[in-house]
């Protein structure tokens, strides 16, 4: 397919230079929308749920409790739950801990290569308030503020027990059809990217990374 | 050791000495002297290692005080080199020619205390902290807590402890968190 640039609703990218707008796509994310028979929808949210592919980047010291989640000891793989090495790949992304300013911009830019349905998982009591880092010049204090969460696990650190528990409930959630963090994304994208851009300075990526 | 000491002492007009603990010893130099100083220690007296390069800022005096770690390996003695340095337009010589590791050191110091280093390579380049807009965060006149409360925001619900008051309510509830 040609890909149009009609001028109405597209995104701005004013933190690329002209010659990289020629490079990456200024059009918006759209919303998924679930497959007019309820049964057919049911089936694919159970086969989600089933195959919970986890991007491997460890964002922060919480990432230490994704390996022991991989061993023989926690054995992830009996709920379909494996690692992946590129967000293409991937559905879940867990947030491990604190995220200073220089790795949300990596967050983000992994997130949204990220193909959907994907889930976002916020692992630790830093996502939520700041945590110990609540008074840091360079941690962001509300994760949800930039991107959507679909579970929090808090704690700190929480144990590889407690998120085993927790990707049990989001499978739970997803078979429910109760994850909808991506299209709560695209719905409020530009409160989202007005957040993000509030704290990252030197935004020089595309608003969007397809 | 001590020959070693006298002589930087006559020579380099090092004062300050104190040994903290056995195998630690700390000396003060004058900014100037402070480059052929750690020159003669590396190449004359086998402090070949550099452990870091760090800052101590000491606003009440105007003055930074700059840590340079060395260690010898024949002798397992660690010396530790300050060399205090005036806070307004900080600048100091770059030791990156004596080892090329320093130079990482000097970018960090520079990003988080805003000490010019002149010559040292990639010195302006953002390291940790990008697209940075305010004064270097680890001076210590650079309120962190509003700065984050502004920038980054504050859930409500949130509510600080102080753990002493509060762990002597939780060992003695009968008393009030009396501890007599």
């Amino acid at each position: 397919m040609i890909k149009t640039l009609s001028t109405e609703d597209t995104l701005e990218n004013a933190g690329l230079t002209d010659e990289e707008q020629q490079l990456f796509s200024n059009a918006r994310p759209k919303a998924y929308e679930p497959y007019p028979i309820k049964a057919v929808e049911d089936f694919a949210n159970w086969a989600r749920a089933n195959s919970l592919w986890i991007l491997a980047f460890g964002t922060g010291c919480g990432a230490i409790e994704l390996r022991p989640l991989m061993t023989a000891r926690f054995d992830a793989n009996r709920f379909g739950v494996a690692g992946r090495p590129t967000p293409r790949q991937s559905s879940v992304f867990i947030i491990g801990g604190y995220a200073s300013v220089k790795t949300l911009k990596r967050i983000i830019r992994s997130y949204e290569q990220m193909q959907g349905p994907k889930f976002v998982i916020a692992l630790g009591i830093c996502p939520v308030n700041g945590g110990m880092y609540f008074d840091s010049y360079n941690t962001i204090n509300i994760f949800d503020q930039y991107l959507p969460v679909d579970l929090y696990i808090t704690g700190c650190m929480p144990r590889p027990e407690v998120l085993v528990a927790g990707l049990l409930e989001l499978k739970k959630k997803i078979r429910e059809g109760r994850c909808d963090g991506a299209n709560r994304y695209v719905e409020n994208f530009d409160w989202y990217k007005a957040n993000q851009k509030k704290v990252i300075k030197n935004w020089d990526m595309p608003d969007y990374n397809w | 050791m001590n020959e070693m000491l006298e002589r930087l002492e006559r020579n380099f007009a090092v004062t300050g000495i104190t040994e903290r603990r056995p195998g630690l010893t700390t000396l003060t130099v004058g900014k100037d002297a402070a480059e052929i100083l750690i020159r003669d220690l590396r190449d004359r007296e086998g402090y070949t290692h550099l452990n870091f390069i760090t800052c101590i800022d000491y606003i009440e005096e105007g003055i930074f005080t700059l840590v340079y770690m060395l260690h010898n390996y024949d002798s397992k003695d660690t010396l530790s080199v300050h060399v205090d340095i005036g806070r307004e337009n900080a600048e100091m010589t770059s030791i990156h020619t004596l080892w090329a590791q320093a130079w990482t050191y000097q970018r960090e110091l520079h990003e988080m205390y805003g000490i010019n280093f002149p010559g040292s390579p990639r010195l302006e380049e953002d390291f940790c902290l990008e697209g940075w807009d305010q004064i270097p965060p680890m001076r210590r006149e650079f309120d962190t807590k509003k700065f984050s409360e502004e920038r980054f925001g504050h859930r409500e619900g949130r509510h600080s402890e102080v753990p002493r008051d509060h762990m002597k309510v939780e060992f003695y509830p009968n008393r009030g968190g009396d501890e007599e």
